[in-house]
């Protein structure tokens, strides 16, 4: 029972990378119509940038700030310069291009840092563990991240149901054009998106910094399980990237933990061993595919 | 039509070649993983094979050594190695880090009848059954660094242990290794994905099963993720560790820092090896890179020794893969672990030490050498290998 009440929490922790991830990569599809596959790049950029600063200032803070300006800049930045060409062409154009963007910025990483994985030290005053759940001490570090990814939804919620940016951005992901045609001006509404987006990337990758090595690649592959998310949790909805990371979160981290066991009951330990590991890693995808079969457009789906 | 191009081009080919053979140097292709969490493993086999090959030179003979990056994707490398063969005229091949890599690459090559060298992965796969007389391993048979490491935890006499490695051929052959010589009983056994890099489900699995210890395989990146991660969870000095070299090698220990200290490593290398070989080794890479050398660095440095000898005997004759086998087969050549030849099966049969971690005069963590675990180990696989 205990076990099972840390692997829920285990699972909520990763949700919550996932969501902050899944967050920017839907609104920008949402609004902008663009598939971002360099979206794990500026996760990367802010893992980088903040072990980096964390390693040369000490401070924890200063560089999870400065991990998410850095990718806030990169991602606009690169919003300004080369995405924005892309938004009329058709989806393959944009994936061709932002999977240029991915070999660019691995590559740009290896020269700046090195290939050597980076390590980033838990801050003193997030390091240790709390024991709430008898028996079990629970890093206060993944509780910490937990309660940032909740703060983080909360933030968003209040900034898109209740400001006029907000109104903005709900208005040009339902209708694009008519948006445009009332005369805001869409262009600068698009680089704020992106480097929101941008910003929550790299605020989730100075926070996993010190759980995991800071190396390059790293973004490419939370970002399967990031499209994955906001494809469950349908294309454009903040809504359905949270629910989206809550079940693909916890999904991956209860199929990892029991699977395994649960099929030991049925077959030989060797086998369910290896079997297990397979079926559990295709977990999400199994996932996807049912949510698919069931509600075609995701639990929440945005309009487009 | 398709025939008497390849005939034409052969011919072409083959002209300038033959006049050309003393004066050209000898093309290695050395593909490799350069990026990800491997990235920095593929970077010290292909530094230390640069350091060898100082000059331009392996055994006297001139060489040409063309390096590219497989991201650790199969297809990737097989795609570089096969353009390698074709329009680079490559015939002798090294490089590779990751198992599932080689067992992509490896049969392309060998159809072609070019050569193979292993710096590091040694999959079960191509060790028996299916050896070929072209394809050499000089780091190991996967099965047998965790070997040692089963055989390390009978000495530290721990009873029940906890296994996890990621589910690709080598993390497989890790967990088959161990069970062969661990005599005690396997209480969990967890395979992790290869590119996981969060294990807090597997640490709340192995709290639950409270072994006496834990072994894992977790090369590069993965290894240095799992161990902050097991020290986060509060496990590093509940539970003890038995590693094999890949998964506490020295850069994972700078990172991992003092929560390695008193994990127990086997080995085939370690940079306090008493050599000559070696102490010129470790002196010439820190003094080139600034980093201590890695076992795989030592692996890197080893295969180019290797290269470098058969290249030497044979006169750089790398078309005639008959003649260059028998330069390599002898391994003419002084390896930093000591000993080393090669078996049946053209993997090495060589010795395992048991090293430690430990924080040393100067307050600097390191791998210290303490006791020899296995002599003269060649593998499992090499009986039913038939060359």
């Amino acid at each position: 029972m205990t076990l099972l009440a840390e692997q829920l929490l285990n699972g909520l922790q990763y949700g919550v990378t996932l969501f902050l991830l899944a967050a920017g990569l839907t609104l920008v599809f949402g609004i902008m119509g663009l598939i971002n596959l360099a979206h794990g790049s500026l996760y990367m950029v802010g893992a980088f940038v903040a072990a980096r600063t964390q390693a040369g200032s000490g401070s924890f803070l200063l560089a999870v700030g400065a991990g998410m300006a850095v990718a806030a800049l990169v991602g606009m930045l690169m919003e300004v310069t080369i995405l924005r060409r892309l938004y009329l062409r058709d989806h393959l154009d944009q994936v061709l291009a932002t999977f240029g963007l991915i070999l660019f910025f691995n590559e740009a990483m290896a020269m700046i840092f090195g290939r050597q994985p980076m390590m980033a030290a838990i801050p003193d005053f997030l390091s240790g563990s709390v024991t709430f759940i008898p028996g079990v001490p629970y890093p206060i570090y993944r509780l910490a991240i937990i309660a940032v990814g909740a703060a983080v939804a909360a933030i968003l919620y209040g900034l898109i149901v209740h400001t006029r940016i907000g109104m903005l951005v709900r208005a040009g992901a339902a209708h694009r054009d008519m948006v445009r045609a009332l005369g805001v001006r869409i262009g600068v509404l698009y680089t704020l998106v992106f480097g929101l987006g941008a910003l929550l990337a790299g605020l989730a990758g100075a926070m996993v910094g010190p759980l995991l090595s800071v190396q390059v690649g790293m973004g490419d592959r939370i970002l399967i399980s990031t499209f994955v998310v906001i494809v469950i949790g349908g294309l454009g909805s903040i809504r359905g990237a949270l629910a989206g990371a809550m079940l693909v979160g916890m999904v991956d981290t209860l199929a990892r933990a029991y699977l395994p066991a649960v099929l030991k009951l049925m077959m030989a330990a060797s086998d369910a061993d290896g079997f297990g590991a397979g079926l559990s890693s295709m977990a999400s995808m199994m996932l996807m595919a049912v949510v698919l079969i069931i509600r075609p457009r995701g639990l929440f789906p945005g309009h487009g | 039509m398709a025939l008497t191009r390849r005939a034409a081009l052969a011919s072409a080919l083959a002209m300038p070649m033959v006049a050309r053979a003393q004066a050209a140097p000898v093309k290695i292709g050395l593909v490799t993983t350069l990026s990800g969490p491997g990235g920095y493993l593929g970077a010290d086999i292909r530094d230390a094979f640069m350091l060898a090959a100082d000059g331009g030179k392996l055994g006297g003979v001139p060489v040409q050594v063309l390096v590219e990056d497989d991201g650790l994707k199969p297809a990737q490398a097989k795609q570089t190695v096969n353009r390698f063969l074709k329009s680079e005229g490559v015939r002798l091949f090294t490089g590779v880090v990751f198992s599932n890599v080689l067992e992509a690459v490896a049969p392309d090559v060998l159809d072609d009848g070019a050569i193979y060298v292993s710096p590091n992965a040694g999959p079960s796969s191509l060790a028996g059954k299916n050896c070929n007389a072209n394809y050499y391993v000089v780091s190991w048979q996967n099965d047998t660094l965790h070997e040692s490491a089963g055989e390390n935890a009978n000495r530290l006499g721990y009873k029940k242990m906890f296994l996890l490695a990621p589910n690709y051929p080598a993390g497989k052959d890790a967990i088959t290794g161990f069970k062969r010589f661990f005599k005690g009983e396997v209480v969990g056994e967890s395979y992790t994905k290869l590119d996981q890099t969060d294990y807090a489900p597997e640490m709340a699995n192995i709290r639950a099963a409270n072994p006496d210890a834990v072994f894992q395989f977790h090369p590069g990146g993965l290894g240095i993720a799992f161990i902050r991660q097991y020290q986060q969870a509060g496990l590093v000095g509940k539970i003890p560790m038995v590693l094999a070299a890949p998964s506490l090698d020295s850069t994972i220990l700078g990172a991992v820092g003092d929560a390695a200290i008193g994990m127990d490593v086997t080995s085939h290398w370690n940079s306090d090896f008493d050599n000559a070989a070696n102490k010129t080794f470790v002196a010439a890479f820190v003094a080139k890179y600034q980093r201590l050398p890695t076992v795989y660095a030592s692996q890197g440095y080893d295969t180019a020794l290797a290269i470098g000898a058969a290249l030497q005997d044979s006169g750089g004759n790398v078309k005639d893969p008959t003649t260059f086998r028998k330069a390599m087969l002898p391994a003419n050549f002084q390896s930093v672990r000591g000993k080393f030849k090669f078996g049946p099966n053209q993997h090495p049969v060589q010795d395992w030490f048991g090293l430690r971690v430990e924080k040393g005069g100067d307050g600097k963590l390191a791998l210290v050498t303490k006791t020899r675990v296995l002599t003269d180990r060649g593998d499992a696989y090499s009986e039913t290998c038939k060359i």
